[in-house]
């Protein structure tokens, strides 16, 4: 078990370091002049070739990728030819705040497609489940950013319950700094005002990226609940007096969540994949946002640095969900 | 009063081709001490009549359509379900035939065993040695004890680590042990076992059956043996009931149905077993029905 997790980490390596070789060899190759562009349309040639030698854009592809790879492990992502700016630094700054989103989309997901899925499974042909399939028909059809926009019109717009856009007012000032998670800082310095504004700003891009999740995840729940719901254990266990709700939410639960558990590990890079447009719609300063702006100013590095951390994140996630697998199903030999 | 005492149980199912009558008036009665074989072919009936008197056929599509089902005097047809979660894993223990199919995978045998346990010490705590309002500590804790001292009396080596397996880590024969023992733990009064061995090798249903013939010895209950093994019947049971399309035909004891047949289905049953002396030798010492003499 301990073996196969070291050797299952040890083969992210040469994963993350083709990756980065095929993003640093694609982004050379696309056509585009990020320091003609930073240095703006009055640049001396003399300054725009200064700028090039900065950025070590003056030397050999090969030269420039083993900079590029040394400095990945030492924790310098590059720099952003646009800001200036040192990219790993700005990852640390736009990371937490989408992955605040991405989990907190992923937790109502699954915190209300569970037992969704499962009472809608026990209740099937119900009003419940009736309801609950027409909205999943809706949530896994509609885009999340034109869902976003109606969440604002309703919710911002004319209720006025919520902040339109943001992760925090404008004049305000967040909780001090421990994680980056505005919710979780919060908690932790009792700020109890600015956990409300955090949620509040939360709530809306987290509930329009939640929706597809949440439905996938109710509807493979609910498929694999009635089929547990035949399985001969199961009357064995009605036969020999087990309440329903032991039955359902021990027994069942448990042997339905194996199916589901894979849906839940690929909706991760899903989720992170597209906040791109959640983040553009609420104006969310995460690294959707961030890398926008970089691709606008075909500024490499940053783009470079969002995509490895992506593909680190969702390779992590795969190895979790295959650690848990062992956890749901016990047959699942690790070797 | 009768353990057992089925009377004119009709059932209907509901299937998209429409209501069928399934059960046609069923008369049986079981006292303690009886273990009755049900036999008969496939289809005719015998599951449902077992699983009729644990209350466990949801409606739809199953309906009752005449008749009344009481045990020790109480008509479990007329009872709510509450009632008969009650009863349910501690007064009647059921048994099923796929030993593979019926433990559920996903959790250690012991996890399951210790549930059917607990929930028979809270109907009744003196099923696990404790005196009425014990505490839920006391109770967890002598479920636990219970459920090692009842896989170790199951016949199963080593039975403090074994609670620890997985279904899928115990052979066929030794998981059938393992529902024996959850059919067991609550000291049900009757026993309801459909086709227990059916699934199993050959070699393994000779033990199962002494083991099952030796645990209802020792409590003086009832118990009703579904199987379509004439042999088993004449080896462990006392009565025996033949079912032929959701009827039984005939009844009684065993020696004198198998002797004297009153129905060409029973001869035509009988005639379809092996020579079941062959198989006498593997139980011998049961104290069975000796099958030449019912010959
Ligand atoms: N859910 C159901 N719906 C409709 N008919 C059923 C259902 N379950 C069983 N039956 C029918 O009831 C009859 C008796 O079934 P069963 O009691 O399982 O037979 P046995 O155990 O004797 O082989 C069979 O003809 C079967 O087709
Ligand atoms: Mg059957």
């Amino acid at each position: 078990m301990l073996f196969y997790f070291i050797r299952r980490v040890a083969m992210l390596v040469p994963m993350l370091l083709g990756l980065s070789l095929l993003l640093f060899v694609v982004a050379r190759l696309l056509p585009g002049d990020p320091v003609g562009l930073a240095a703006g349309p009055n640049a001396t040639p003399e300054l725009i070739e200064r700028l090039r030698a900065e950025f070590g854009l003056d030397q050999s592809l090969p030269m420039q990728y083993w900079t590029y790879l040394t400095g990945l492990v030492q924790g310098d992502w590059g720099q952003s030819v646009f800001t200036r700016r040192p990219v790993f630094e700005d990852l640390m700054t736009y990371l937490p705040a989408t992955l605040e989103l991405v989990i907190a989309a992923l937790v109502i997901a699954i915190v209300l497609g569970i037992p969704l899925g499962l009472l809608t499974a026990v209740y099937r042909n119900g009003v419940l489940d009736y309801v609950t399939r027409t909205v999943a028909l809706g949530g896994i059809a509609m885009p999340r950013f034109f869902l976003g926009l109606l969440l604002q019109l309703g919710f911002a717009a004319w209720l006025g319950w919520l902040p339109l856009a943001g992760r925090f007012p404008l004049i305000g000032f967040p909780p001090e700094h421990v994680t980056g998670f505005y919710t979780v800082d919060a908690v932790l310095s009792g700020d109890w005002e600015g956990l409300r504004l955090a949620l509040a700003h939360l709530a809306m891009p987290a509930f329009a990226m939640s929706l597809s999740p949440l439905a996938t995840i109710m509807r493979m729940m609910r498929a694999s609940t009635i089929e547990v719901l035949q399985q001969d254990y199961v009357l064995t266990e009605r036969a020999l007096g087990l309440s329903s709700r032991l039955i359902l939410f021990k027994y069942v639960l448990k042997n339905a969540m194996t199916s589901t558990l894979t849906i839940i590990g690929l909706y991760v890079s899903w989720l992170l994949g597209g906040t791109v447009l959640v983040e553009t719609v609420f104006d969310w300063p995460g690294l959707g946002l961030y890398a926008t702006q970089a691709i606008l100013t075909q500024d490499f590095m940053p783009v470079i640095g969002v995509t490895m951390v992506i593909a680190m994140i969702y390779l992590v996630t795969m190895l979790l969900v295959d650690l848990l697998y062992g956890v749901f199903n016990p047959k699942v030999r690790y070797s | 009063m009768a353990l057992l005492d089925i009377e004119n149980l009709g059932l209907a199912m509901t299937s998209f081709e429409g209501e069928t009558q399934i059960l046609h008036g069923i008369d049986l009665t079981i006292e303690r001490g009886e273990i009755w074989g049900m036999v008969g072919e496939t289809g005719s009936g015998k599951s449902l009549t077992g699983l009729s008197v644990s209350r466990l056929i949801p409606s739809p599509p199953g309906r009752y359509t005449s008749g009344a089902i009481r045990f020790e005097g109480q008509d479990l047809l007329q009872a709510d379900e509450p009632a008969m979660r009650r009863l349910r894993g501690r007064r009647i223990g059921m048994i099923f035939q796929d030993p593979t199919t019926n433990l559920n995978p996903a959790f250690r045998v012991g996890t399951q065993l210790v549930d059917v346990a607990l929930h028979a010490g809270r109907a009744d705590p003196s099923v696990l040695g404790l005196a009425p309002g014990a505490s839920a500590r006391a109770l967890k804790a002598a479920a636990k004890a219970r459920a090692v001292e009842m896989l170790d009396h199951v016949g199963i080596t080593n039975p403090a680590e074994r609670i620890r397996s997985y279904p899928h880590e115990l052979s066929g024969g030794m998981k059938q042990r393992v529902l024996i023992a959850m059919a067991m733990i609550g000291k049900p009064d009757l026993l309801i076992a459909d086709e227990p061995t059916t699934a199993l090798d050959v070699s393994v249903q000779a033990q199962i059956l002494r083991l099952m013939h030796a645990l209802v010895h020792e409590r003086d209950i009832g118990v009703l043996l579904i199987t379509h093994n004439l042999g088993v019947v004449a080896q462990i049971c006392t009565h025996v009931a033949v079912m032929f399309r959701g009827r039984i035909l005939e009844k009684g004891p065993v020696r004198a149905v198998l002797k004297h047949p009153s129905h060409a289905y029973t001869k035509a049953l009988l005639d379809a077993v092996p020579r079941a002396h062959t198989k006498r030798g593997e139980l011998r010492g049961l104290g069975g029905i000796d099958m030449e003499a019912a010959e």
